[in-house]
């Protein structure tokens, strides 16, 4: 590709089929207690 | 849906419902401006026209190509068909609990949500026995989650120490009857801290939340003992002390920063020189009216700061040092399941704070908002209709977030903020929105610089 260059590599979509088993932290656990940043947790299966 | 910016030489287009991230050139960025699915088998010539005022054909032609096939792949324009999971949070277990172990603080911080540590609602601390009810209703509700989290809030939670050794004693008592793990975590203004208590919170808490502002004239303006004296010396070499004896254990210094600071990103690096380096410093929730109060024609200066310490991590980063800025932290490859981003906070529904009364809400921020009390532990009521209401609200039920290109990385925003600005939950508060969207832009171009990648996608 000389135009579009992708950097990440998983795809969101093949993560819905298997997820949602509620083993990660909640989010505003984590370090601020008053605002919600999902995308920066951790999956933890 | 996609979204592009420019930012330090990049391109970038983020594929909303993929999750892609793709750097591109000027003629991919002024191309994705004019074209959308479905796409034809070539470039329509209004388009052609347009840009080959400033392109040549070829790449013109190669570049519709380059989209079509990223759009075949999926990674580009994909669709949103996540709608149906959206609704599978409804009567999941309960799994993480805020204790706000005391109602009372010894500092009297300007800025405080919890109105100088009582909430509003007059100072207490919890007993042991309201805490030993709380585990059990934890347990109780958490069905077969192994991993259940205790955060200490206040107040000032260390106000009340005793009571939580003996709560975290009886957690642990209860772990392999009911085949559970507890993970506990901290927040403390660090006053009270001494060895015995840094010991005691280095061997039992999973990750410690330290609050401080910054620089000692910025912490100590907003962050005062009750005579009105700046409480940053006598923390400073507290959580100094306790950071060297907790070795690679997580922890976060935490600060708010208000219209007073908006140069805070002087403020993270204060703490990276004071010997910090995980750090968290966000804006401040509060009255639009105080003076102090961070207002929408503050936007664009925080945009500036956000991309000021950007370039000061960078920076910094080429000494060949690092450290973490929480909001500027991002996994491209490895963030959680879609499932998990769309559903948010799970405030209200897999979350709760409990008061020393015993009083239930869906989460701290919500303690004395009498219309959001969901029960209590001593009359052993429990409003599962508003648990089943707090469930229902991921991004897809709130209206701005549905089409919003960051739903999926922010999850829908702080429900209690809504809820504080808006007067509603469901409603995004826009000043938030525009920070975490700003935060989001930088901390994806850091990653990219980070990987070592060139601002021209035709390199290697
Ligand atoms: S809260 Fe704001 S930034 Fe977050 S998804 Fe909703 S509209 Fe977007
Ligand atoms: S509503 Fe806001 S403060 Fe409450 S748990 Fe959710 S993100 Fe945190």
């Amino acid at each position: 590709m000389k135009h579009i260059k992708t950097i990440n590599k998983a795809n969101l979509k093949a993560t819905a089929a298997v997820g949602g088993c509620g083993k990660c932290q909640a989010s505003c656990q984590s370090a601020c207690k008053t605002s919600c940043t999902v995308a920066n947790q951790k999956c933890e299966r | 849906m996609i979204h592009k910016y420019k930012l330090c030489g990049y391109n970038v287009v983020l594929d909303v419902n993929s999750g892609g991230v793709h750097i591109v050139d000027d003629l991919t960025y002024d191309m994705l401006t004019d074209i959308e699915p479905p796409f034809g088998d070539s470039c329509p010539q209004a388009v052609v026209e347009k840009l080959s005022h400033f392109y040549k054909y070829e790449d013109i032609i190669s570049c519709y190509d380059e989209i079509v096939a990223a759009y075949k792949e999926g990674i580009l324009f994909s669709e949103d068909d996540y709608e149906q999971y959206a609704e599978v949070a409804v009567a999941s277990p309960i799994k993480a609990m805020c204790l706000n172990i005391a109602h009372d603080c010894n500092l009297r911080c300007e800025y405080c949500f919890a109105s100088t540590g009582d909430f509003g609602v007059g100072r207490k601390l919890m007993t042991l026995e309201t805490g030993k009810k709380a585990i059990d209703f934890l347990i109780e509700h958490s069905a077969n989650r192994e991993n259940l989290e205790l955060d200490f809030f206040g107040g000032e939670p260390l106000m009340n120490i005793e009571v939580v050794k003996q709560i975290v004693e009886y957690a642990r008592s209860k772990e392999k009857e009911h085949n559970k793990h507890f993970r506990f975590t901290i927040t403390t203004n660090g006053m009270l801290l001494n060895d015995d208590i840094v010991d005691f919170i280095n061997k039992e808490m999973s990750n410690v939340v330290l609050s401080i502002d910054g620089r000692k004239e910025v912490n100590d303006r907003m962050r005062k003992r009750v005579d009105g004296s700046g409480c940053y010396d006598r923390i400073i070499p507290k959580y100094r002390d306790l950071v060297e004896k907790r070795g690679d254990g997580e922890y976060y210094v935490r600060g708010t920063y208000t219209k007073y600071n908006l140069d805070f990103a002087d403020d993270v690096f204060s703490l990276l020189d004071e010997g910090f380096d995980q750090i968290s410093v966000e804006p401040v929730v509060t009255d639009p009216k105080e003076p102090y109060a961070l207002t929408e024609k503050d936007l664009p200066v925080i945009f500036k700061e956000y991309e000021r310490l950007m370039h000061k991590i960078l920076d910094y980063e080429k000494t060949g040092r690092k450290f973490n800025f929480f909001h500027f932290m991002l996994d491209l490859d490895q963030g959680p399941c879609a499932i998990k981003r769309l559903r948010g906070c799970g405030c209200g529904n897999d979350y709760v704070a409990i008061t020393p009364d015993g009083d239930i809400y869906p989460c701290h921020q919500f303690v004395g908002e009498e219309k959001y009390k969901m029960g209590n532990l001593d009359e052993g009521t429990f409003d599962y209709e508003m648990k089943k209401d707090f469930a229902k609200m991921h991004v897809y039920t709130k209206p701005d977030c549905r089409d919003c290109w960051a739903k999926f990385y922010c999850s829908g925003g702080c429900n209690a903020n809504n809820y504080i600005y808006a007067g509603d939950p469901r409603k995004a508060h826009r000043m938030s929105c525009e920070i975490e969207k700003k935060r989001l832009e930088c901390a994806i171009v850091l990653k990219a610089i980070r990987m070592g990648e060139s601002t021209d996608p035709s390199e290697e």
